[in-house]
């Protein structure tokens, strides 16, 4: 196995869906010549040409909307969003025909339409530049909404979405572009896109968390182990529909739960999970679930970023708090 | 006003080639012919009977209070990028080459007008009053703009491409329903700056609409300078920016943007015609993007080094030097003093920027809700007890 970042490990997905299939396209803001402001597409054009790897118009209506006619016509387009902030113009596109055409058409019309969202903070951006907006997607039916954590993942996990016929809302933590792993080629080893899984094994409390927070809880569950505390760490991976069995049998084992996420947690994915889970495991859980989250604010100047982050202390203090009640 | 000729193709197959069209759209050397100028790129000051009574007034001091500017602005510009190559700053978006479209625009101006800026408005903040020092905090993460937008004229910057276009049309429609146009000194007027590839965004569109359906005394002002990033012109349109007015029902003007006179008088004209309440109109200032699009950008990817080198003969500042030199014998100590003028200036900049304060964690929670939100009270209350609890430790 070779050691990747994340981001060669999303080209090279990217590359290996569209040599498997003529019919996947890249569209986006600059994906073309300049390879996207995260050179996550970098070279592709070169190799594919500008009719497979499109250097759209500044308009992410245009994107989404013509990617949702070339899906009609048979494609398979890939949108690339430059930053998370900038989805909202294509919003409407998303929400009222990418998620619903399938079903309008009682299945007639797939949609095999990947939206590629950089998202989350941590990078030192200005406004618009680091936000969570997960939640948004994950409520709106129709859609599937992913996110990776890890080079291994989202090598497999780009493959999979283009695979699918349905639309695939793919977030990628930007902040761990550059952290590397392993990543292996072979995708029908790779666990299905659809599925929360266990990253760290643990017994006195589940953390449940995805995306940038995945390193972050990792890294927390280590240095708890000074105090005592076994995390089991569980990446969720998909957000929508959500995969809640691996969390509801962790909790089974441990009792305990903190659900860990950038974005704010007011009518959130934390919250999804916060509620889905007393529901199914009242009787097993020792402690009220816990979340940690953005706090319920627009995203703040970049040097107050670490303050909204939860970092690794958060994490703890909550594990801390679940453990004591 | 004479109206534009409009391309119209008679016959399909006399309808230029996709290369063609991209060879006349960049009319990367003149911009066509319809270009606006009154001062070229030589120095000298020419005519143009349309726009020479908003520029007659423009005698020696005058032009030399527009080199000032742009020398300061441009000196502003360049601290920001070095500013944030040391360090200082997380990023820094440059407006080198875009002096005299942002000079000329925004001293058009008068205090009872309204500016909507995207990001790279520099020059214009500059016009609206707005000290250098005030745009850093956006650029060094302490805040999200922090200038007084009713007092400046002056509304925060948008980073979402093509946002304010509506923002800007609302406000001039509210100055038509508060009958605050009519009369040519005193009606107001607003501007809303964007850049060609904003024009491809949808809200860009339905603002056009909406300014022209409601006769809002608004300016859109387009600064074209080639790029998106690393998506040229071509990629955005089929026809000169400015010719698409027309399909919106006012008119369009295409100026030299590198020409600050031009730039001026043009937006005067604007104005003027807003102020009367004969809005909306479109101008597309003709320029050129010298630096990367932004300090994380790396332009050498997408662009050629020639089509830099030829625009650098076009600079902005060097052809009114050029003409206060030759055409009206300015000495060189007033070169030397604006200078030493835009030396203090960078000083200042630095000074100020190592010297910004970051803000406290309350800051975070302020201004979340006009009425405060027992919710986020209670984040801010739990969250400063927590961060108190670190007091102390190493
Ligand atoms: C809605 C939206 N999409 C994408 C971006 C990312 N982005 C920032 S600037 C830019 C290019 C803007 O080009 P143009 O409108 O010509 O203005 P310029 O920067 O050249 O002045 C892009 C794609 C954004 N800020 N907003």
């Amino acid at each position: 196995m070779a050691t990747r970042t994340m981001a060669k490990a999303l080209n090279d997905g990217l590359r290996a869906a569209m040599e498997r299939d003529p019919k996947v396209l890249v569209m986006g803001e600059d994906v073309g010549r300049l390879g996207g402001v995260f050179r996550i597409t970098d070279g592709l054009q070169k190799d594919f040409g500008e009719q497979r790897v499109l250097d759209t118009p500044l308009s992410e209506s245009g994107i989404i909307g013509a990617a949702v006619g070339l899906a009609v016509r048979g494609f398979r387009p890939v949108c690339e969003i430059q930053f998370d902030g900038f989805v909202f113009p294509g919003y409407d596109q998303i929400v009222s025909q990418l998620a619903k055409l399938r079903y309008r058409t009682q299945g007639r019309v797939p949609m095999p339409v990947v939206v590629r969202i950089p998202f989350g903070g941590g990078i030192g951006a200005v406004e618009h530049h680091s936000e969570s907006p997960e939640s948004l997607f994950a409520h709106v039916a129709g859609l599937k909404v992913v996110a990776c954590s890890n080079a291994a993942d989202a090598h497999a996990m780009i493959q999979q979405a283009i695979l699918s016929d349905d639309p695939v809302i793919f977030f990628e933590p930007k902040r761990r572009y550059w952290e590397k792993g392993e990543v292996g080629d072979d995708l029908a080893a790779a666990p299905p896109l659809h599925s929360s899984r266990v990253v760290r094994p643990g017994s006195s409390i589940t953390v449940a968390t995805y995306g940038p927070m995945v390193t972050t809880c990792l890294d927390a569950a280590t240095a708890a182990v000074d105090d005592g505390h076994d995390i089991e760490v569980i990446d969720l991976r998909t957000l929508s529909p959500l995969d809640l069995g691996p969390v509801a049998d962790s909790v089974r084992r441990t009792g305990r739960l903190v659900v860990v996420s950038e974005a704010p947690g007011e009518s959130s994915v934390s919250a999804e999970v916060a509620a889905r889970v007393q529901q199914e495991c009242f009787f097993s859980l020792e402690a009220p679930v816990l979340r940690v989250t953005g706090f319920d604010t627009p995203y703040p100047p970049s040097r107050l970023e670490d303050d909204f982050l939860p970092d690794l202390d958060r994490v703890l203090d909550a594990v801390d708090r679940s453990m004591a009640w | 006003m004479e109206e534009p000729q409009a391309w119209v193709p008679s016959d399909p197959r006399s309808r230029p080639s996709h290369d063609q069209v991209v060879a006349g759209l960049k009319g990367i050397d003149e911009g066509g012919p319809e270009l606006v100028q009154l001062l070229t790129p030589e120095g000298e000051r020419t005519t143009d009977h349309r726009f020479d009574a908003y520029s007659a007034d423009v005698g020696a001091e005058e032009l030399k209070a527009l080199y000032r500017d742009m020398v300061l602005v441009r000196r502003a510009d360049r601290e920001g990028n070095a500013l944030q190559r040391q360090g200082e700053l997380g990023i820094w978006v440059p407006l080198l080459g875009q002096e005299a479209a942002q000079v000329g625009s925004g001293r058009a101006l008068r205090s009872q007008d309204m500016a909507f800026p995207s990001y790279r408005e520099h020059g214009v903040a500059w016009c609206r009053g707005i000290d250098p020092t005030e745009l850093l905090g956006i650029f060094r993460g302490t805040d999200h703009g922090a200038w007084d937008s009713a007092a400046t004229g002056f509304h925060p910057y948008t980073i979402v491409i093509g946002n304010q276009c509506l923002n800007a049309t609302g406000y001039a429609m509210g100055q038509r329903f508060e009958s605050k146009v009519g009369d040519p000194d005193t009606g107001e007027a607003t501007i809303c700056y964007f850049g060609d590839g904003a024009t491809s965004q949808g809200d860009v569109h339905e603002g056009f609409v909406w300014a022209a359906a409601y006769d809002a005394p608004l300016v859109f002002f387009c600064q074209n300078n080639q790029w998106a990033i690393s998506v040229p012109l071509s990629r955005q349109t089929r026809v000169p920016l400015y010719q698409r007015a027309r399909g919106y029902g006012f008119p369009g003007v295409r100026v030299d943007g590198n020409d600050v006179l031009a730039c001026l008088a043009v937006t005067r004209w604007a104005l003027e015609e807003c102020r009367t309440g004969n809005g909306p109109v479109l101008i597309e200032a003709f320029t050129y993007r010298m630096d990367s699009h932004t300090t994380s950008d790396d332009a050498t990817r997408y662009r050629l080094a020639d089509e830099v080198e030829l625009w650098k003969l076009k600079d902005p500042i060097e052809r009114v030097r050029v003409h206060l030199v030759r055409s009206l014998g300015v000495s060189q100590d007033f070169f030397d003093g604006v200078e030493a003028e835009s030396e203090a200036l960078a000083v200042r900049l630095r000074e100020y920027c190592r010297a910004m304060p970051s803000p406290g964690p309350e800051r975070m929670f302020s201004e979340v809700y006009a009425e405060p939100s027992p919710q986020v009270e209670a984040q801010r209350e739990e969250y400063l007890a927590y961060h108190a609890s670190f007091d102390g430790e190493a």
